[in-house]
Parts: C-alpha cells; sequence; structure tokens
C-alpha cells in the first residue's frame, strides 16, 4: 500500500507540469510564421483570399491567442482534445489510429533492447577488460554512434534489396489482403527492421549502463560475503547482483519511454511506419495544434504510465525505497 | 554532396538515352489484364476531391476517381472525357458542352448535366483554388437537357482558355452527394471520393496507403487494364527509392525521389527515369523582387542581380539534363503561347553587374559590401535550396551580401505573402498550359493581401495589367497568342520576378508499366489504359 502511495504522489505532481507543458508548446507554436490555413494553402498550390478568411474563421484562428488557448484548455477539462484541421477527424480519433503502431514498435524495441542490453552487459563485466568485453563494448559503441536513418537506410539496402529476406518498408502488405495469423506473422515481418533499427541503439546505452552497474555492486561487501559462504560465481551473479545491479536499467526505461516516443520520426519515416512521431511531425509543418497538443497529452500520459510502473518496480527490487518512504 | 552531384553528372548521359526511347518497342505487346500497381504518395493531403483542390498531390489519386470535362491528349489538345463535344458563341458569353451518354457514378447513379452545373456553381466557382479566378464571370451553367450543359459567361471566356484549364480546373464531383449535405469544404466524401473514373475509391488508411479497384462499369471499353492501385504514403525520399529498388513501388511521380537517386536508377535496366508525360506541369524556378527596398525597387539592381548569377554553369553542375535556361514567364514546352521574341535576356555578366550596381549608387562599403538582403527559399524542392545557395555565393561576389532564412511551407507563404518579410523570395511558379491560370496573377496589380502565389512585390505596372486584362478576354486565339507576347516582353524589360531555369518533373518509374508517360499530364490522368507486363 506504501508503495500506492509514493506512486499516487508522484502522480499527482506531473499534473501541473502537463499542463505547463501544453501551454508551453501552445505558446512556442504561436511564434512559428503562418497558420494552418497557411499551411493548407501551400499544399494546395494557391488560393484566394476569401476562401482563406473562410478558412480562419473555421477553425477559429481569428480568435485572439489568449480566447483561442482558453478555448483549448476549457475542452482539455472536459476531456475533449478537439478537431483535426489536417485530417478532418476528432483528434482522440486520429490519434487512436497511430497509437497501436507506435506502442507496438516502441515495446518491441525497448524489450529487444532491454533484453539485450542487459546479457551483454552482465556478460561484458563478467570478463571485463578481456575479449568478450572489448568485443561488447567496441560493438555497442558502433551501435550508439551510428546515425538511426543511415542504419536503417543501410539496413533496408542489404535485407531488402540485395537478399530480399524482408520487406522495405510499410506496416503490412497492401497489395493481398491477410487475416489472422497471416497477418500477425507479416505485421511482425514488417516490423522486424525498424525494431532492431530503433532498440540497437538503446541495447548500446542499456549495455553501458548495465556493464558498469555490475561492476559497481560486484566489488561490494555483500558480494564478497556471498562469495565467502563458497557459492557459485553464477548463482552469485543471478541471484545477488543482478537484482541489485537493475535499478539504474529500471530508471533508464521509464526516461527512454519518452524519448522514443519523439525519437522514432526518423525510424517511422525511413520504414513508413503510421506512427506518433510522424504525425506530430506533421502536425507541426501543418500547423495543426489541436493534433499537436493531443499527442502531447498522450504521450504524457503514456510516459507518466510508464514511470508509475517503474516505480513499482523499484519497490519489488527494493525494498529499502517503500521503507524509506 | 560533391561525390552526388559529380555522380549525378556522370550519369546524365545514360539517362539521356531514356529520356530518347522511354517507350522502347513495346507497341506489338498485347496489353496484359490485372495487376497492381504501386505508386509513392509523398506528401497526404487534407482531402481527395480534385473539383475542390487543384494540386498535384491531389490528381494523383483523384483523377483516377474522378473524371473532368476534357483531357489533354498526346499531342498536348484537349480531348473530350466526359463531354463529348463543346462550341462556343461568337461573342465568346456562351459555351455549350455535350455530355457522355450512359456514363454512371461509382455507387451507381447516373452522370448528367445537373452534376456539371452543381460542381462549377458550387465547387469551381466559390472553392476551388484558381478555379475561383477561371470562373469569376460565370453566371449560370444551364441545363436544357441531361446530357447539355451551357455555361453562361457576363465577359467573353476564350474557349481556347477554357479547354487548356478544364484538364486541372475541370473535375466533375456528384451532385447527390454533396447537395444539402452541409459544408461541402467537410464533407466526408472528400476522402472517401465517388467519380465515373477507371477506379474506384476503396481505402484509406493516414499515414499508410490509399488503395482503389478496377471500376466494372466503367464507360470505355475493356478498360481499366489493372485490378488495383495503391498509393504508399513514403515521406522519406531515400526510403522511396529503396523501395523502388525492392519492387514496392513502381512509380515515384513529379521528381518525387532525390536527384542522386533518380540519376542512379536511371542507369537501371530495371526503370525508367524521364521528364516525359510531365510537360502540362512545366515549371520555372524564379527569383522574386521585393519592391519596398529602394535598392530592389531600381531596375538596374534586379538586372545586375540577374547578370551576377552564372545560371548555365548552376545547371550543368546541380540539375542536370533536367533542366534549361528559362526565358520568361510562359515555359518553351508551351506550344500555344511560347513567344517567337521573349524581350530581353540576361546573360551572366559580372562587370556589367558591378557596373550596373555602381550607375545605380550603391558603391561597395567596408568590407567590399554595398547592401545586404534576406533571401527566403521556397521549402518545395532541393533543387531551390541549392539555388539559393548559389544565389548567395554569386551576389557574393558582386558586393551583395545574402542572409538565406529557411521556412517550411506554411512559414514560407506567410512570410513572403502576407508579412511581406522579404526582400528575394526564390520558388516554383507552375505554369498551367494557359498563362491566364496561374501566371498572370504573378504580375497583375490588386491582388489581396496574404493570397500565395500573387504579385506581393509592391510592384504596379499599368501597362501589364492592361495586357492582361485584354488577353483574358480576347476570344480570337492568334490575337490571344499575340498579347501573351507582349505580356512576356514587358515581364522581362521590367523584371519584378526573374524566371531564370525552366524544369519539368521528373518521373521514376519501373520498367514493367506499358501505356505509361503518354499525355502532358500523364501522372494526373485516369491511368484507363496503363497496364502491367509479366
Amino acid at each position: 500500500m506504501r508503495v500506492l502511495a509514493l506512486a499516487g504522489r508522484r502522480l499527482a505532481a506531473s499534473i501541473p507540469t502537463l499542463i505547463l507543458i501544453l501551454i508551453g508548446v501552445f505558446l512556442l507554436l504561436q511564434f512559428a510564421p503562418g497558420d494552418t490555413v497557411d499551411a493548407m494553402m501551400a499544399q494546395m498550390g494557391g488560393g484566394d483570399a476569401a476562401t482563406a478568411r473562410h478558412l480562419r474563421e473555421f477553425y477559429g484562428l481569428d480568435l485572439s491567442v489568449w480566447a483561442q488557448l482558453g478555448n483549448y484548455l476549457w475542452r482539455l477539462v472536459r476531456l475533449d482534445l478537439g478537431f483535426s484541421a489536417i485530417y478532418g477527424k476528432p483528434v482522440v480519433t486520429v490519434i487512436a489510429e497511430r497509437l497501436p503502431a507506435t506502442i507496438l514498435l516502441m515495446s518491441a524495441s525497448l524489450s529487444f533492447a532491454f533484453f539485450f542490453g542487459l546479457i551483454f552487459g552482465v556478460i561484458a563485466a563478467r570478463g571485463v577488460n578481456r575479449w568478450p568485453d572489448t568485443l561488447i563494448s567496441t560493438l555497442g559503441l558502433i551501435f550508439y554512434a551510428m546515425p538511426t536513418f543511415w542504419f536503417g537506410l543501410m539496413a533496408i539496402v542489404v535485407f531488402s534489396i540485395y537478399l530480399q529476406w524482408l520487406p522495405a518498408g510499410g506496416f503490412e502488405d497492401i497489395t493481398v489482403s491477410l487475416t489472422g495469423l497471416a497477418r500477425t506473422l507479416d505485421i511482425a515481418k514488417h516490423l522486424i527492421l525498424p525494431t532492431l533499427t530503433l532498440g540497437l541503439f538503446y541495447m548500446a546505452i542499456y549495455l553501458r549502463i548495465m556493464r558498469g552497474s555490475m561492476l559497481e555492486v560486484l566489488n561490494l561487501d555483500f558480494v564478497r560475503t556471498a562469495r565467502a559462504k563458497g557459492m557459485d560465481e553464477t548463482r552469485v551473479v543471478v541471484r545477488h547482483v543482478l537484482r541489485n545491479a537493475l535499478l539504474p536499467m529500471v530508471t533508464l526505461i521509464g526516461l527512454q519511454a519518452g524519448t522514443m516516443l519523439g525519437g522514432s520520426v526518423v525510424v517511422e519515416s525511413v520504414f513508413s511506419l503510421p506512427g506518433l512521431g510522424r504525425l506530430a511531425y506533421e502536425s507541426v509543418v501543418q500547423r495543426d495544434l489541436n493534433t499537436l497538443l493531443g499527442i502531447i497529452f498522450v504521450s504524457a500520459l503514456l510516459v507518466i504510465a510508464v514511470n508509475f510502473i517503474v516505480d513499482l518496480l523499484y519497490a519489488r527490487l527494493d525494498p529499502r525505497i517503500t521503507a524509506g518512504a | 554532396m560533391d561525390m552526388t552531384r559529380r555522380a549525378a553528372l556522370l550519369t546524365s548521359a545514360a539517362i539521356a538515352s531514356n529520356v530518347l526511347f522511354p517507350m522502347r518497342s513495346f507497341a506489338q505487346e498485347t496489353p496484359r489484364k490485372g495487376g497492381v500497381f504501386t505508386v509513392h504518395y509523398g506528401a497526404e493531403q487534407r482531402q481527395l476531391n480534385p473539383s475542390l483542390q487543384a494540386s498535384t498531390g491531389v490528381y494523383i489519386i483523384g483523377g483516377k476517381i474522378q473524371e473532368q470535362l476534357v483531357d489533354l491528349d498526346a499531342t498536348g489538345q484537349p480531348v473530350g472525357v466526359l463531354a463529348e463535344s463543346w462550341e462556343a458563341a461568337p461573342d465568346g458569353k456562351t459555351i455549350t458542352f455535350k455530355l457522355r451518354p450512359g456514363v454512371t457514378w461509382h455507387d451507381g447513379k447516373p452522370f448528367t448535366s445537373a452534376d456539371v452545373q452543381f460542381t462549377a456553381m458550387e465547387m469551381w466557382k466559390k472553392i476551388l483554388n484558381y478555379g475561383t479566378t477561371l470562373q469569376l464571370f460565370l453566371t449560370a451553367v444551364d441545363t436544357p437537357d441531361p446530357l447539355t450543359a451551357v455555361f453562361r459567361y457576363e465577359r467573353p471566356m476564350p474557349l481556347n482558355l477554357l479547354l487548356r484549364a478544364l484538364p486541372d480546373l475541370g473535375y466533375i464531383s456528384p451532385r447527390h452527394l454533396y447537395e444539402g449535405k452541409g459544408d461541402i469544404r467537410q464533407n466526408p466524401v472528400n476522402l472517401a471520393p465517388v467519380g465515373t473514373g477507371p477506379f474506384k475509391f476503396a481505402q484509406y488508411e493516414r499515414g499508410q496507403h490509399i488503395i482503389a479497384d478496377r471500376n466494372p462499369n466503367y464507360w470505355r471499353a475493356n478498360a481499366p487494364y489493372l485490378d488495383r492501385v495503391v498509393w504508399r504514403v513514403v515521406t522519406d525520399r531515400a526510403a522511396a527509392a529503396a523501395q523502388m529498388e525492392a519492387g514496392q513501388i513502381h512509380y515515384s511521380p513529379f521528381s518525387g525521389l532525390t536527384i542522386s537517386d533518380s540519376a542512379r536508377l536511371g542507369k537501371d535496366p530495371r526503370f525508367i527515369v524521364s521528364t516525359k508525360g510531365n510537360e502540362g506541369n512545366a515549371r520555372t524556378n524564379t527569383i522574386e523582387f521585393n519592391f519596398r527596398r529602394k535598392e530592389l525597387a531600381d531596375i538596374r539592381v534586379r538586372r545586375a542581380i540577374a547578370h551576377a548569377l552564372d545560371i548555365p554553369f548552376f545547371i550543368e553542375n546541380f540539375l542536370g539534363d533536367f533542366a534549361k535556361l528559362g526565358t520568361g514567364p510562359v515555359p518553351s514546352v508551351s506550344t500555344d503561347f511560347y513567344p517567337a521574341d521573349n524581350g530581353p535576356q540576361y546573360p551572366f555578366d559580372k562587370a556589367l553587374a558591378t557596373k550596373l550596381l555602381d550607375e545605380a549608387g550603391f558603391k561597395a562599403g567596408a568590407g567590399g559590401t554595398r547592401f545586404s538582403v534576406r533571401l527566403l527559399p521556397a521549402p518545395w524542392g532541393e533543387d531551390i535550396t541549392l539555388f539559393a545557395t548559389f544565389i548567395q555565393q554569386s551576389l557574393a561576389n558582386v558586393g551583395i551580401k545574402v542572409e538565406i532564412v529557411r521556412n517550411d511551407g506554411g512559414g514560407y507563404l506567410k512570410q513572403v505573402y502576407d508579412d511581406h518579410a522579404f526582400d528575394l523570395a526564390t520558388g516554383w511558379h507552375q505554369y498551367r498550359n494557359d498563362p491566364a491560370v496561374s501566371t498572370t496573377v504573378w504580375y497583375r496589380s490588386g491582388q489581396p493581401k496574404g493570397a500565395p502565389w500573387t504579385n506581393q512585390w509592391d510592384w504596379t505596372d499599368p501597362t501589364i495589367d492592361k495586357i492582361i486584362d485584354d488577353a483574358a478576354t480576347e476570344v480570337d486565339p492568334a490575337k490571344r497568342k499575340a498579347l501573351y507576347g507582349d505580356f512576356v516582353r514587358r515581364a522581362n524589360t521590367e523584371l519584378p520576378i526573374w524566371t531564370p531555369i525552366e524544369q519539368i518533373f521528373l518521373t521514376v518509374i519501373n520498367a514493367k508499366a506499358r501505356n505509361h508517360s503518354n499525355t502532358p499530364r500523364w501522372g494526373s490522368s485516369s491511368w484507363h489504359d496503363l497496364w502491367l507486363a509479366e
């Protein structure tokens, strides 16, 4: 129960932050020259002044900035995210359409990064300064330093163009209509390259953190005690060291859930995936304020949810945290 | 970058051979029924109905689903689609279209003159960009019988202007799905269009794809050949090139790939890279001068800037074979209006540029700078970005310091056409087969503030205004052509805008496609005869 109270307090504290972020983004976008009608004209290749005036009235852009902001916040209180100017549908619907692809890609690459980061981190730490460590650390550095878009394109060149094993982009095959398991497998096939592209970068980070954290914990007194008891090395690592070394990794998940939502724009563009990152980018270019604020709102909720889970995990991994609160 | 440019040049010869013989020897083959044709779709639009929005991003999809009264044939002449014949009254104020019988909408309802009347009066005249200007003096469309539509104009409407504008601005929408259904712009049919064309709208997944299936009741016999057309939304140009190579995309229209990728694929026998089929989408690179700056209001300074740029050098090194020297606001592909004499031209002459600037009284100050200007490049294509840098470096050589200010699409239009916060701007002028459609508004004074792609340069010239007004209502084709010759010469003399480069969009298409690129606006056309070889 104590854990829930702690997490609940954290949850309540994030609400003012959320409102501040929304107001900040709203005002920031006011500084960008042009509004959604200008963006629309740019897309159409021309239009007359009367049309523009009519459209501005339609989107409520003839009001003052403060009136617009007031309207938006009031709608938000009633849990109404508004209407998207580019998509001609409620923002909730627009986001709901994109959410599955984003969450799928995010959870797949986070799990990939976490799992392999953990394994390689442990291997590197156990063989510190010997060849496994050098090899893993070097590879990690390469993945970390490589720009995602370049890695994605190279993966397409190798696996889609030369070997023709995997599709070059898209979320599923649209030239044939698949259902059930065949469709699931098809989507999975389409997600392999994007998951690797996004996941390898994060894996490099997890690997470094895990390695460092393992090395630190391995030098602590209780590890010496465990070894002195005559425990074999594998049991020492799995039962004693791993659990304590995991704390920084879990912290990172909470932090990176947010980064990944925004950072996947590049991967989504390269692999033509219909995710939230690309939607956000398009909303900025099209000056679709409602959609952009809606995405930020939903992303913030996702990050808050992930951090809530992380708080719970902390307590599970290290009982001292609950005791301290 | 240097490497890719050099590579682009080395391959230009290979591409040139494709440009000359893009159709190879396909004539003897028997068309194959079936197949799915996939198209690269770079920028999603807010709606897909071409009766409401005139842009290639809409035609590339809506143009297969909906049809217009007339289109252009292989030689660039108007040919009937939903109209079978047309006739203008001698005074030019009445134009009668006889419509094609036996045509039905995708939902089974018959196509009649009532649809034409509704679309013309409620969509073209009130909403469609460029349509509102073209149909400004349209007072009514009479429908004496279901297959006759009589357009009545307050002022004479040149028949050849209307026929050249209608391929783009003449798409018909179904009256029964729009009338009495609220705001036309917000009608859900706009995102699931219903037309008379060879393909029926099937599905639109935002951010992913659009699908249209073969229309079994299409009015042309034995058409279309394809079972399905799929547009894949791919925003990243390099990824689109990769998907073409992987066979996931057959066709990337309107210069959708980067210059270097297009050059690379042009060497590959699996692809055809060509400007053919895009002649109806000619564009010129422009430099717009803001006359609110006293330096730029001086004709000598504008001419000096033109003389300071070595355009042949830029074309040769950056654009390759797909661009040529521009001669004025009417591009050379416009056989109907291209004048024999374009008036003054401004070849590269640095000494002359320096002399003109000295004469204008803008002497070089400390550090050799005469004055500074803000240059706004439009974000429509990589050639504009390259050209902006080229302008910056060239003008530095004659003592004009250029600061480049970059914007995205909405920001660019706002800053140039509404805030007028620019000194020089550079972008594209799109020519739409007749100067009266989208060209003369760049020069005619009295444009409302904020209207994009119009004269917002604070430049007023009664001479050119009179030529433009006379030509717009001149019904004699020969006299209209002569008037537009005067227009071009006046524009090149006064130089409120300079049009130094002429370009045609580039098509990259899989070599399995047949009957492609066979009309001047093929990318926008209905593809009723397109087929895919095994």
